[in-house]
């Protein structure tokens, strides 16, 4: 990317280019057949933005994700990134922390792997971002499976951003909690974006929370991008019948 | 994990397996009789309060040399399952991470092996550089690489892509640290109890080699090679096979407790 891009493109975090995805079957020799999911994908995402990406499962949400974390490379098309690697907040809390290890641990170690702090630096910054979700010091010292949901979850966030990323991806991040530990996290992660300065892609099947949360929203149907557009705007006066229908199921 | 309750099986397990072991490890130092000394005057002599197990054909102490023959076996079985797990984990730990080409080939390889009786491939080992406590160790190691290689591959191939193992991956975890870090800790629910399984397996081998004459040789004891000898004075001294197969039973039976223990332990878990 040249000086002139980066000026004015200074405000995006994301930029995705006409992105066209999907899985290869692995043949030994070769690349097996090609399953396309996505098609001419584009969309950006802007500083301080949430972003909502909506759609039933098998619309193509997670692939997506995949391709914006690099976990996955388009077939054709451009992901740019205008901030350091993006982290992901996974829907099921209960894989996503290593049950091996206690809290301390598991916030601790993005760091080491970082290793550009020393071991006093290293636990000042567990315990700040720890306060920053909201959870006592004494959860320091458990492991994963003496936590419940919501604060797995929030444990989940604090991994996700302890190397202080600008921009994350929350892939159905409380879905798998129920109403009130929902409203609960995600006030923090409203709350966690004005203090670090922070972007989401906030991936999500349930409307009622994108319409809470989410500044713009996307709307996914069979890989293509039916409709995008400020939340208030789509869910006031959907334009697509696939929008409409989501909006109506969700009454 | 949460804090893991001791079951009947493991605390039974342990208390048999630490007696015998505790034993065994006084054989090294201490026996009740040389093990080595004859007596011509002592033959064949059935169990009593001066020889507990009886004596064998050389007037020499079986209680004595079932202490110090299960310490060979025992190191032995140690020796063996320690090479067996550590490159059957390597083996596994790259062939389920990396899956493909490597995995592949890995994988037919370890067909290939496993396709081999295992008494019959540590034959070929022994016969290949000759019998003795450390070729048994090497033969039995190597054939029992395959089958923990199986079981570590299935745990790091489930692993792969758990949303843990993403995440260190997305924080910028080389592969090493993720294979060893982040993935072999959540191994050791299946590892250990396979490892008390392959102790078991290698006890048996030992036996059953060092019974063929092809494992320990005389004058080293070990369970195995006291079993030969014990059959050839099966009429005249039957508590003599009798009690060295009950040894080697109750070792194994103790450690087949314990690892049933260990499964039982992580059901109650979950």
């Amino acid at each position: 990317m040249n000086e002139h891009t980066k000026q004015q493109n200074s405000d995006l975090v994301l930029e995705v280019r006409h992105v066209n995805g999907g899985y290869r079957k692995g043949g030994l020799l070769g690349r097996g057949a090609f399953k396309q999911i996505l098609f001419d994908v584009d969309f950006q995402v802007r500083h301080g933005e949430i972003v909502g990406l909506v759609g039933e499962s098998g619309s193509g949400k997670s692939t997506l994700a995949k391709l914006i974390l690099g976990l996955l490379r388009p077939e054709s098309g451009q992901i740019v990134h205008h901030t350091p690697r993006p982290q992901i907040i996974f829907q099921d809390p209960y894989s996503s922390l290593n049950p091996a290890y206690d809290v301390e641990w598991i916030l601790e170690e993005p760091l080491k792997v970082y290793g550009k702090y020393d071991r006093a630096e290293r636990k000042r910054r567990v315990r700040d971002i720890l306060a920053r979700v909201e959870l006592d010091e004494r959860f320091l010292s458990c492991r994963p499976d003496e936590l419940s949901g919501g604060q797995r979850q929030r444990v989940s966030i604090a991994a996700a951003l302890i190397r202080r990323p600008r921009f994350l991806i929350a892939d159905e991040p409380v879905s798998a909690l129920d109403v009130t530990v929902q409203a609960q996290v995600l006030r923090l992660m409203r709350n966690l974006r004005e203090e670090l300065d922070l972007s989401y892609l906030f991936i999500s099947h349930d409307l009622n929370v994108v319409y809470q949360i989410c500044d713009r929203v996307l709307v996914l149907k069979g890989g293509v991008i039916v409709e995008q557009g400020e939340v208030e705007e789509v869910f006031r006066a959907p334009q697509h019948e696939y929008t409409k229908r989501l909006l109506a199921a969700a009454e | 994990m949460k804090k893991k309750n001791w079951n009947g099986f493991l605390i039974a397990g342990c208390v048999l397996t630490g007696v015998l072991v505790a034993l065994m490890l006084l054989g090294k130092f201490w026996t009740p009789w040389s093990p080595t000394a004859m007596d011509a005057k002592a033959m064949y002599q059935p169990p009593s309060l001066t020889h507990l197990f009886g004596t064998d054909k050389f007037g020499r102490d079986i209680f004595s040399r079932v202490m110090q023959g299960g310490g060979t076996t025992l190191t032995i079985a140690l020796a063996t399952i320690a090479i067996g797990a550590a490159l059957g984990t390597l083996v596994g730990a790259v062939t389920g991470y990396f899956g493909g080409i490597v995995d592949d080939a890995l994988m037919r390889l370890n067909d290939a092996l496993t396709a081999f009786p295992s008494i019959l491939l540590a034959l070929l080992i022994i016969s290949l550089v000759g019998p003795g406590k450390y070729n048994v160790v090497l033969a039995l190691g190597i054939v029992f690489i395959p089958s923990f290689a199986r079981v570590m591959r299935t745990q790091f191939a489930s692993l792969r892509d758990v949303n843990y193992i993403i995440s260190a991956r997305l924080m910028g975890a080389g592969q090493l640290r993720i294979m060893t870090v982040h993935m072999l800790p959540n191994t050791m629910r299946t590892l250990l109890p396979a490892l008390t399984i392959g102790f078991n397996n290698a006890v048996l081998a030992e036996a059953s080699m060092s019974y063929l004459g092809i494992g320990v040789t005389p004058p080293d004891a070990s369970l195995g090679n006291m079993l030969r000898d014990a059959q050839s004075a099966l009429g005249r001294a039957p508590w003599y096979a009798i009690l060295t197969g009950v040894m080697i039973a109750l070792l194994v039976f103790g450690v087949g407790l314990i690892g049933e223990g260990l499964q039982k332990r992580d059901q109650e878990v979950d």
